[in-house]
């Protein structure tokens, strides 16, 4: 006679030997089902609620950054210009037609939207860069761009190193850099965060006359108004920064942007 | 009502006397590593709290049930989904903190306490010991990471709570941080300081020696 009743079935389960094959597969098979639909519960209700929480440190994180960038704040008052933010389309050099800043990471959650680097072109060790990117400009009285801010990243020596570097309007001198995360050897890498360190990039040169990319972090002191003193005990950060910003700043990056700000396309 | 204070010796026991990190040196690594401020080692000690509370609870009520071939994979998954839980839960209301607990919240999940109090204790009692042994433990754990908490940041940063207490020199004052407080080692000499405290206070705590020293026959040597 087939039991068919669910609380006998269920007490003729609690009395199956707890060593018995059935007993063990179906304990198993009932604890992974209520942790599963415990974990997953808990990750789709309170998904919007993180998300709108990152999104906020990001943008609290942006603005800290701009003012904290070496006289950004004396920039923005003596021009008088309001920031605005671009997505950009990196192959084109140009804005983005379909993106938008709120549509952006959601086109990045498309790997289509995603280009993988050759070993010859990944200077920064990125393996991937994405086509989009979300940059800020500052524009005169006459319209024109006084100041780009691009974020930038590469594989420092413990982890990423996200970074944004802040071009005068001729789209060849720093006006700033600053780092937005990293993971670097506290008291060595890490010290790229330091002000004082940051405040060297001011004034900078990126390329020479003919074009060719030349900033470098150096080894030791500075030689040349292309270069920005090394940290001493951190050379494979220092390499980093170096590669990442040669790597952004050139033709796989923002170059084609920057020539066409340059010709005063935008 | 005559299991009232064998309950309460339950929970007042690993206060102190049988506290766990103290005496049974388990957890030792989120203890150090989240004890830069109090504010982490608050919200460590009640996300460590409740997982141990609530998993001693589901454990011992299905503990007649579980078959003991796969006992501990079942108490391991229990803990892990818990801790997956309060991880979200604290990602998506404490999310500065959660932030700075970093990887330490999921390390719950690998924290000998919550495995060791589940396996020895609630397997073998009632939900209600159960869980109250589980608050005492979680409670004498959460003694120790606010008390080193509060020393690493009063003389690590010269704050409480993020209180400034002590004016630092930067500040003008002229309390100038000990900035040996806000690395790992200080955790190290804190927590061996505190351990060599309680057991100097109880000695019963004071483990034998693995081995006496030969004799040399030399005096003073």
């Amino acid at each position: 006679m087939a039991e068919l009743n669910p609380i006998a079935l269920w007490r003729r389960f609690l009395a199956l030997p707890n060593e018995s094959r059935a007993k063990t597969l179906i304990v198993a098979f009932l604890v992974s089902a209520i942790c599963a639909l415990m974990v997953s519960g808990a990750t789709v209700v309170l998904r919007p609620i993180q998300a709108a929480n990152r999104a906020a440190e990001q943008q609290a994180r942006l603005e800290n950054l701009i003012a904290g960038i070496p006289g950004m704040s004396d920039l923005l008052s003596a021009e008088g210009g309001a920031l605005s933010t671009v997505v950009i389309d990196l192959e084109r050099g140009a804005a983005a037609k379909e993106v938008t800043p709120e549509t952006l990471p959601a086109a990045l959650e498309d790997s289509a939207n995603w280009t993988t680097l050759t070993a010859g072109e990944d200077l920064a060790g990125l393996g991937q860069r994405p086509d989009y990117a979300q940059i800020y400009l500052l524009r005169d009285a006459n319209g024109a761009i006084s100041l780009a801010l691009l974020p930038i990243s590469g594989a420092g020596y413990n982890g990423p190193i996200d970074a944004i570097i802040a071009l005068k309007g001729d789209m060849n001198t720093v006006a700033g850099m600053a780092i937005t995360g990293q993971s670097e050897t506290p008291g060595l890498g890490a010290r790229i965060e330091e002000p004082s360190w940051l405040a060297q990039f001011s004034g900078r040169q990126i390329s020479d006359a003919r074009g060719d990319i030349r900033f470098a972090v150096a080894r030791g002191s500075a030689g040349n108004e292309y270069e920005v003193d090394g940290i001493t005990g951190a050379t494979r950060t220092s390499n980093a920064i170096t590669r990442m910003v040669r790597f952004w700043l050139g033709p796989d990056g923002y170059a084609p942007l920057l020539t066409a700000i340059r010709r005063g396309e935008f | 009502m005559s299991s009232q204070p064998r309950l309460w010796t339950t929970f007042t026991e690993p206060l102190i006397r049988q506290n766990p990190v103290t005496l049974q040196i388990l957890g030792i690594c989120s203890a150090l590593a989240v004890t830069t401020s109090v504010a982490t080692a608050l919200t460590m000690s009640a996300s460590l709290t409740a997982v141990l509370v609530m998993s001693a609870g589901i454990i011992s009520v299905i503990r007649n049930h579980i078959p003991s071939s796969i006992r501990l994979i079942v108490q391991i998954v229990i803990v892990a989904s818990l801790v997956i839980v309060i991880d979200q839960l604290l990602q998506a209301y404490l999310f500065e903190i959660s932030q700075r607990l970093s990887v330490f919240v999921s390390l719950i999940t690998t924290n000998c306490l919550v495995l060791g109090r589940t396996e020895s204790f609630a397997r073998h009692n009632p939900p209600g010991r159960a869980m109250i042994d589980a608050l005492g433990n979680g409670l004498g754990y959460s003694l120790v990471l606010i008390l080193i908490g509060s020393l690493r940041e009063l003389f690590g940063a010269g704050t409480l709570l993020d209180w400034q207490l002590l004016p630092t020199v930067d500040q003008g004052g002229w309390f100038t941080p000990l900035n040996l407080m806000l690395l790992a080692p200080s955790g190290f000499f804190l927590l061996g300081g505190l351990v060599w405290a309680i057991r100097s206070l109880l000695p019963e705590q004071v483990e034998a020696g693995e081995f006496t020293p030969p004799e040399t026959g030399e005096d003073g040597a």
